[in-house]
């Protein structure tokens, strides 16, 4: 294999994943002063970050002068179930206003205040109007941004590259191998430190909000490296996805529909959300429509709407909702904007839903209620990392943004992912660029290139009978029905049974053609981690005996205290998975009061 | 398949299936007719005037040959028809403009005539070189169109003056539309937007530019139609006029 | 909810830079696909090894780019149901970017030109230490925003599409957005006219407007960023009265406060 003469170039730092993350731990890397890096699977500017809609959520006090980074934090915290990793959402909620206010010095233009400061809008799980927007297309500008500041950087990108191994020394890392897409050659980076950004792994499910890249591969590459993934049984079902027409289902609709003034009822017109309020949460919510209906004007008279619960307590709704027949033609609910605000208002505000509806459903969402349901939308769960750097307990590896777990702990608040990736992103990049100036480079292991490309080549060597598509359209049936929102243990045996099966048939993947620009073997490949990936979600769910955010158990359907001590973490080690669960960091008092206080009554 | 510089190019069938060759032959036809129609009613030099219609192709009538001179600057001397004298500067103000500019490059030019549909020269440089760079003095076309235009106004409230009297005819309701639409099709001019407040970078401590190019861009979305509609009004105008003025047709008139 | 399923049939274009054909695939769909659907299908069960390119689905990235019967289209915004029942649909490759593979090409051109501009830089900030921009001021620039980098309109950019030789010094529709949304930013301090006019080339436009027709983002390219940059061409280079008014207001011209804006015609 090595006959080839493999393509390689050396770097100080490079950084899988140019999506947010990505983007801003390569700029600060470089910024730092270590030779940088980018690589990524499409083309530079189109990762997942631009399909947020939202906004970054940062407590700059704009609209809210009660606003700061303490109630950002007990948000945080809350939403995530108390799972989250209390450091990283402190750092989070400290930092992200700076980061927010650091786009605007690099060109972005969000939405503004009369009084030409940045607006911020209302979202889910966030006591005050908070996410820093542009209209319903955030990601865009944030992307955009970020990209054409690293360009102005000069940071090599290499696009369409895809990376399958991380390569070690010594239990250090050494650099990362895989291929190009376009050319299917080999392709191998000598690095003293990676960061992974590469996200989640959204496409092991039928019904998701995620793009072909959300493979799992940096998770995958990370495991087989040794390090720890935690929380890889949370996993968001986002509440409003499109249902319908077939083709399109999965994919997102805003939480800022809702922000904005959008309602979710039944098919007898009611507003449901009403009588699925958590204790948890009761004291934060109001309780009749007038109360939910004047908050959006009145924050601190009136208690926040239903309507903006956390995402998994929403998304179980609708699913019981739906469930219990009183769902929509096409199995979902319905989000009704279009009687609650005028047509001007709608399409200023949220002009990629209005469009995306028109173009592809052929629904106006100005005159008309959209029909929304449950879509995987985000892992919780992910690379171990420790908070100040983003290292991960691989020496040399370094993981932000979704790919990265603690942040959010159990469930993610919407507008939480674009900080996040801003803050750990900046972090990580620093973190690693650090790493690398004190570490000398560690030499590449030919045995392993050999192995990972031998094996990267099977799927050409025609010996097994199973298709590619076929065997993912399997997968994400069987994540779909056995791992989805609301979990069993009998179901979660069968998954992992059949993972098991289906990680066996996937060495038996045969491709058509050549090594040029070859779909069906890009997609063999990224079914590897895919499999991976489900196999650490369904372990990881079969193990934690509770329901907490994201991960709902049918036969353990409260939260357990002892369970909200713990993390479960997943390991590879001799090419076993192995599970084990680890208490969680302990959480300074002063904190956890301030989690734990009640918030006042209006009166 | 592949060229030397190695860009594949597919065959050279166009791909497009609809009848994209109809709309630069609009073009062609419409606008050919129009400079055609013009330039023989300004060198015709008669019927150009019916009590108290003035022909647009012949305001302002600046020759004292004029049956009814606006201003005659130019004294006696001229003897040609006095369109002559003016006829030029509206057509320059739309030879310049925009959007006809996108007409014409399409319909006569073919380059390209119609989107994804190969140019029809081998060459091009656009409008970086002799004659086309000519086109960024559109904003001069642009003051003396609207110098013109107060012309036409007042041609147009003249033509309520029947002999001193307040009087409505066909006529009259031409001229107005007539200049109405012109109005429209010059303010919103792309080089007027920019002018009135367009070149502003910031217009929050500019609010009077903020509104004159807020309402100049109302007009600049519709631009084409506002080209077209009043290059043919002011066609029928001057026919209009024409055929009043021969004695073809009897101006209907409703107060006079 | 009619669930019927009929039969799609495309013409695909397939090949690399040394040749390739059309072929005729023909697979079953249903009601609301779009044809990146189809394309899905058809790699599914006919040409495994079919490439194109696509993240979203959605319209927001700007990947799968193509020319559907001649017309420049994103492949996951364009429904089946335009089409004529039993139509046979052709998609190819854009055209004015080098073929890789099928569906894709090389879109590196783009990349390089985005090198050329330079960088956005900000004018100091307001004494309170914040940036104050007025929703007056950035709902124009925030439209360029909208740009999801299709590259579309580039494909149908006939300056370099018909002629190769353009590409040099031509920047196409995407970066006169670009250029516009820096130049109009009201906290931008970097003049680039000089850029526009030469090396991005804006003269070679001739505001022919297929980049705004085919814009999927419905983005007035022509009407919104590029004449008003071909104005301020004029005043910077062009117009006489610009350039005596510069002579005379440079003579006794004062430096901007800070936070005032710059009048463009002293940007020089």
């Amino acid at each position: 294999m090595s006959k080839e003469g493999i393509e390689r170039h050396d770097y100080d730092v490079i950084v899988v994943g140019a999506g947010g993350a990505g983007l801003r731990a390569a700029i600060e890397a470089s910024a730092a002063g270590a030779h940088t890096a980018l690589i990524c699977k499409s083309l530079l500017g189109k990762a997942h970050t631009v399909m947020a809609e939202g906004g970054i959520a940062a407590a700059l006090g704009n609209v809210w002068k009660e606003d700061n980074w303490r109630v950002h934090f007990r948000d945080t915290m809350r939403g995530g179930k108390l799972l989250n990793n209390w450091r990283m959402a402190q750092l989070h909620a400290q930092e992200a206003p700076d980061r927010v206010l650091e786009l605007e010095e690099w060109g972005a233009l969000f939405d503004r205040t009369s009084d030409g400061l940045i607006l911020q809008r209302d979202f889910g799980g966030h006591r005050y109007a908070r996410l820093a927007h542009v209209g319903d297309r955030t990601g865009l500008e944030m992307i955009r941004i970020l990209q054409q500041h690293a360009v102005h950087k000069g940071i090599d990108v290499y696009m369409e590259c895809t990376l399958q191994r991380l390569l070690t020394d010594g239990g250090k890392i050494a650099g990362a191998f895989g291929y190009w897409r376009e050319s299917g050659k080999f392709v191998l980076f000598g690095a003293r430190a990676v960061v992974l950004a590469t996200g989640g792994g959204g496409k092991a499910w039928k019904i998701t909000s995620n793009s072909w890249e959300y493979t799992g591969d940096g998770i995958a590459m990370a495991l087989d490296a040794g390090t720890d993934l935690i929380d890889m049984e949370m996993v968001q079902f986002h509440p409003t996805g499109m249902v319908w027409p077939p083709s399109v289902r999965g994919l997102l609709v805003t939480e800022g529909v809702r922000g904005d003034g959008g309602m979710l009822t039944n098919n007898e017109g009611k507003r449901f959300m009403f009588d699925y309020i958590p204790e948890f949460f009761r004291a934060d919510t109001a309780e009749n429509e007038r109360e939910a209906d004047a908050w959006y004007e009145d924050k601190k008279n009136n208690r926040r709407t239903p309507d903006l619960l956390p995402r998994d307590e929403v998304a179980r709704a609708i699913n019981t909702e739906v469930k219990a027949g009183r769902g929509t033609p096409h199995g979902g609910v319905y989000l009704d904007i279009a009687s609650r605000r005028s047509p001007e208002f709608i399409k200023k505000r949220l002009p990629s839903m209005y469009q995306q509806f028109k173009q592809l459903a052929d629904v106006d969402i100005t005159t008309t209620a959209m029909e929304i349901g449950p879509t995987c939308h985000y892992f919780m769960g992910g690379v171990r990392v420790e908070p100040e750097t983003a290292a991960a307990t691989v020496p040399g590896l370094f993981a932000a943004g979704e790919v990265a777990a603690g942040m959010h702990g159990a469930n993610r608040l919407g507008g939480n992912s674009l900080s996040d990736l801003l803050v750990f992103g900046r972090r990580a990049g620093a973190g690693a660029a650090a790493y690398a100036s004190r570490t000398n480079a560690r030499a590449v292991d030919d045995a392993q290139v050999e192995a990972a490309a031998r094996s990267m080549l099977a799927p050409f060597d025609g010996e097994g009978t199973e298709n590619p598509y076929a065997l993912h359209a399997e997968l994400q049936e069987t994540m779909q029905r056995l791992v989805g929102i609301i979990r069993t243990e009998a179901e979660l045996q069968q998954a992992i049974a059949t993972l098991d099966v289906l990680g066996e048939r996937v060495d038996r993947v045969t491709v058509e053609g050549n090594r040029q620009f070859n779909p069906g073997w890009h997609l063999a490949l990224d079914l590897r981690s895919m499999i991976t990936v489900s196999k650490a979600c369904a372990r990881s769910a079969l193990m934690r005996q509770e329901s907490r955010g994201g991960h709902t158990r049918d036969d353990y359907q409260k939260a357990d205290p002892e369970w909200g001590k713990k993390n479960v973490v997943t390991r590879k080690r001799g090419g076993q998975l192995e599970l084990a669960t680890e208490p969680l960091p302990q959480i300074p008092e002063e904190l956890r009061q301030l989690v734990l206080a009640e918030e006042k009554q209006p009166a | 398949m592949a060229t030397a510089s190695g860009v594949r190019r597919i065959g050279d069938r166009v791909e497009r299936k609809d009848l994209w060759w109809v709309e630069p032959l609009i073009y062609v036809v419409v606008l050919g007719g129009f400079v055609v129609y013009a330039t023989w009613a300004s060198l015709a030099n008669g019927n150009y005037y019916a009590d108290p219609y003035l022909s647009p192709f012949y305001s302002p009538c600046l020759a004292q040959n004029c049956v009814h001179p606006t201003l005659p600057l130019l004294g006696s001397w001229w003897n040609l028809s006095p369109a002559i004298l003016i006829v030029g500067s509206p057509l320059a103000f739309r030879f310049t403009c925009y959007y006809y500019r996108r007409s014409y490059y399409r319909g006569f030019f073919r380059s390209p005539p119609a989107c994804l549909v190969p140019d029809a020269p081998k060459t091009y440089s656009g409008e970086t070189r002799f004659p086309f760079i000519i086109q960024n003095l559109h904003r001069y076309t642009l003051y003396i169109a609207v110098l013109v235009l107060v012309v036409l106004w007042w041609d147009a409230i003249e033509a309520f003056n029947f002999h001193g009297h307040f009087g409505i005819g066909l006529g009259t309701v031409i001229m107005v539309a007539n200049v109405l639409l012109l109005t429209g099709y010059t303010l919103g001019c792309h080089s007027a937007r920019y002018l009135v407040g367009g070149y502003l970078d910031s217009f929050h401590k500019a609010s009077l530019r903020f509104r004159l190019w807020t309402y100049s861009n109302r007009l600049n979305v519709r631009h084409n139609r506002w080209a077209w509609a009043s290059l043919v009004v002011v066609g029928l105008t001057d026919l209009y006029i024409r055929l009043v003025a021969m004695g073809v047709i009897v101006d209907p008139r409703w107060i006079s | 909810m009619t669930d019927e399923t009929r039969d799609a049939t495309m013409s695909i274009w397939r090949g690399t830079k040394t040749g390739g054909r059309f072929e005729t695939y023909t697979v079953p769909m249903v009601e609301g696909m779009v044809v990146l659907d189809v394309i899905h299908r058809i790699q599914a069960l006919r040409a495994p090894d079919l490439a194109v390119r696509w993240n979203c689905k959605a319209g927001k990235c700007g990947s799968c780019s193509a020319e559907i019967n001649g017309h420049a289209r994103l492949l996951c915004m364009t429904r089946m149901n335009t089409f004529a029942p039993g139509e046979e649909i052709t998609v190819s490759p854009m055209k004015t970017f080098p073929i890789i593979k099928d569906l894709v090409t090389d879109v590196s051109f783009n990349y390089e030109k985005a090198k050329e501009i330079p960088a956005f830089k900000p004018k100091p900030k307001e004494a309170d230490g914040t940036r104050r921009m007025y929703q007056e001021d950035i709902d124009r620039v925030q439209e360029f925003h909208k740009c999801i980098e299709c590259f579309l309109c580039q494909d149908t950019c006939h300056v370099i599409r018909d002629h190769e030789e353009n590409k040099k010094a031509f920047a196409g529709p995407r970066f006169f957005v670009r250029l516009a949304a820096l130049e109009m930013h009201p906290l931008d301090t970097n003049d680039r006219l000089e850029l526009i006019r030469q090396k991005a080339g804006l003269g070679f436009c001739n505001i022919t407007k297929c980049c705004t027709e085919v814009c999927p983002e419905d983005i007035h390219i022509t009407d919104n960023a590029i004449i008003p940059l071909k104005e301020r061409i004029v005043t910077e280079f062009y117009d006489p009265l610009a350039w005596v008014k510069r002579r005379v207001l440079s003579k006794g011209a004062q430096q901007p406060g800070p936070g005032e804006p710059e009048p463009p015609s002293a940007k020089a």
